[in-house]
């Protein structure tokens, strides 16, 4: 069975969209404060959480219909726009092994799909 | 350009509580092992889930909003994909935890397992096939994720 276009699409799509929670549970983190009323009135973590709730259900209508050796490993293009968001929102550095790790999850990711048929 | 950091404030293992024991390292390790084979098995519920899920709108039995109700129940009453997604909500609280234990440099490596062992599974339960291109895509992604976690030597 080959995996249809959609789903791929739909993976990469969802995996971008998630990346998104984490940036607000991270905000969220870096905000939080120690007592129930600090942990009820961060709005960022629950929004964090519905974003990756909407990613897992791009994920899931995605693999009805495809192969999980092509679609799940594609979730790792996570790490790429993770470490986009890194950069420009936290300002955090792009390292050398970072920068390496990634075009490899990327190089991956395309040398798989060529395994699609 | 490079940072320079003073050497007093490289963590010293005995003192500082920041850097983690041997002990407390194999605890991280085992966690993180844990977390993966449990990732995997979510990938198979949401797998089954899915696979056994009716369509959901069907356009010739009237419109979304009358066939709503169906379409809620059918999602809600499937219990593999809410098993998947309990499954991978506490791996990922379980790798959170670990992340406290562990060194990161070594935890990274060992999550991307979790891209093994779903390939494994796949081919033996949903009779998926491997071929060369898949396998070279896999161990690069899997490699990668282990560079991405690695130290820098200058950071």
């Amino acid at each position: 069975m080959k995996t249809p276009l959609s789903s791929i699409l739909l993976v990469l799509f969802g995996s971008f969209v998630g990346s998104f929670g984490t940036i607000f549970l991270k905000a969220g983190a870096d905000k939080l404060e120690r007592s129930v009323k600090g942990v009820l009135t961060n709005w960022r973590l629950p929004v964090g959480i519905l974003i990756y709730l909407t990613s897992f259900s791009m994920y899931t209508v995605a693999v009805k219909t495809g192969e999980l050796t092509i679609l799940y490993p594609m979730v790792s293009l996570g790490y790429l726009w993770t470490l986009i968001w890194s950069r420009l929102i936290f300002k955090e550095p792009l390292t050398r092994n970072k920068f390496i790790g990634v075009g490899m999850i990327l190089f991956g990711v395309v040398i798989l799909n060529l395994g699609n048929r | 350009m490079m940072e320079k950091i003073p050497v007093s404030h490289s963590p010293d293992p005995t003192t500082d509580s920041s850097v983690p024991s041997k002990r407390n390292r194999f605890k991280g390790n085992i966690m993180v092992v844990g977390c993966t084979i449990l990732g995997a098995a979510a990938q198979m519920l949401i797998k089954q889930g899915t696979s056994m899920m009716p369509p959901l709108y069907d356009p010739a039995a009237g419109s979304v909003l009358s066939q709503a109700p169906m379409i809620a129940w059918n999602i809600i009453s499937n219990l593999p994909l809410f098993g998947g997604l309990a499954c991978y909500g506490i791996s990922t609280i379980l790798l959170v935890l670990a992340l406290r234990y562990g060194e990161l440099s070594v935890l990274y490596p060992i999550i991307a397992l979790t891209y093994v062992w779903v390939t494994m599974l796949s081919v033996g339960f949903l009779g998926e096939t491997l071929n060369v291109y898949k396998v070279a895509g896999l161990a690069f992604i899997v490699l990668g994720v282990g560079v991405l976690g690695r130290k820098d030597k200058d950071a």
